[in-house]
């Protein structure tokens, strides 16, 4: 149930950060024309989008959680036995 | 009388040719308007980028734009990439090696084609592009736009002209040494270049 949740908070984090198919990044680029020249500027806002890099990780944290769970799992049963 | 004419004249012809003189226009941008974008798109990942630590003069007569020249640098350090990790290995020893090669430049001898229309020349420059230690001869395509009396508009309390530089080209990274190693499948052997630079000439 845990690695659900982490499975499903990575997912909806990463789709609505941006749903950057590239690798995370800390900063975007944010461009303006200049009036006088025409000259698109690029200057750097401070900003997280989560790439695949990281929802991957996530994902496997949560088959990890998820396998380690059945582990625990049958454990317990063959304890109860 | 005689005397006066013939002055005054000379004064006319006297500012024909400043007015026709070379200006030097300075390409250190106080806006931080001017950059170069890296564009490097492999099978695997596509790259982007770009630098802003422009500087360089140029001499550009509007008179005569095929006899242009000047030397153009960006600053290593400025390139930026927005993952911080690349961003690392971009300025660190297998890539770009920035506290070595601190400076790309290239330096233009001469204008080829050159083709003028109203404020605007394009033309090919014949130069030398160094990156990494590494000097190339290349030629480029570059559009040259004069803006004259516009430094006012830009830079408050100045008059002068400005001159917009573009120019779009694409170079192989294994020619200047850029970790020539690398696989091409996922950082491109071929760059895609975009300079987009403004000077002044202030009066």
């Amino acid at each position: 149930m845990l690695a659900l949740a982490v499975a499903a908070v990575a997912v909806i984090s990463w789709l609505a950060l941006g749903a950057n198919r590239g690798w995370t990044r800390t900063s975007v680029p944010v461009k303006s024309v200049d009036a006088v020249t025409g000259i698109e500027g690029i200057e750097y806002r401070k900003q997280f989008v989560p790439g695949v890099d990281l929802l991957g990780c996530a994902l496997i944290g949560a088959a990890m959680l998820s396998g380690a769970s059945f582990l625990f799992r049958q454990q317990q049963t063959n304890q109860n036995k | 009388m005689k005397k006066s004419v013939l002055t005054l004249i000379g004064l006319f012809a006297l500012n024909g040719v400043a007015l026709a003189a070379p200006q030097s226009f300075d390409f250190k941008d106080p806006k931080g308007v001017n950059n170069a974008v890296f564009k490097l798109d492999a099978v695997l990942e596509a790259t982007e980028g770009s630098a802003n630590g422009i500087s360089g003069s140029v001499t550009f007569d509007p008179e005569n734009p095929s006899a242009t020249k000047g030397k153009i640098v960006v600053t290593a350090a400025s390139l930026h990439v927005p993952n911080p990790m690349m961003n690392e290995h971009l300025h660190g020893n297998q890539w770009m090696e920035v506290t070595k090669y601190p400076e790309i430049t290239f330096e233009a001898n001469e204008l080829k084609n050159v083709k003028t229309s109203g404020d605007v020349t394009t033309a090919e420059a014949v130069g030398t592009l160094t990156i990494k230690g590494a000097s190339k001869e290349m030629t480029i395509p570059v559009k040259l736009t004069y803006l004259k009396d516009k430094l006012g508009q830009r830079v408050p309390n100045m008059k002068g002209d400005l001159l917009v530089i573009r120019s779009n080209f694409t170079i192989k990274r294994i020619d200047f040494g850029i970790n020539p190693g690398a696989p091409q499948d996922k950082v491109s052997n071929e760059i895609e270049l975009t300079l987009s630079i403004a000077g002044a000439a202030p009066r």
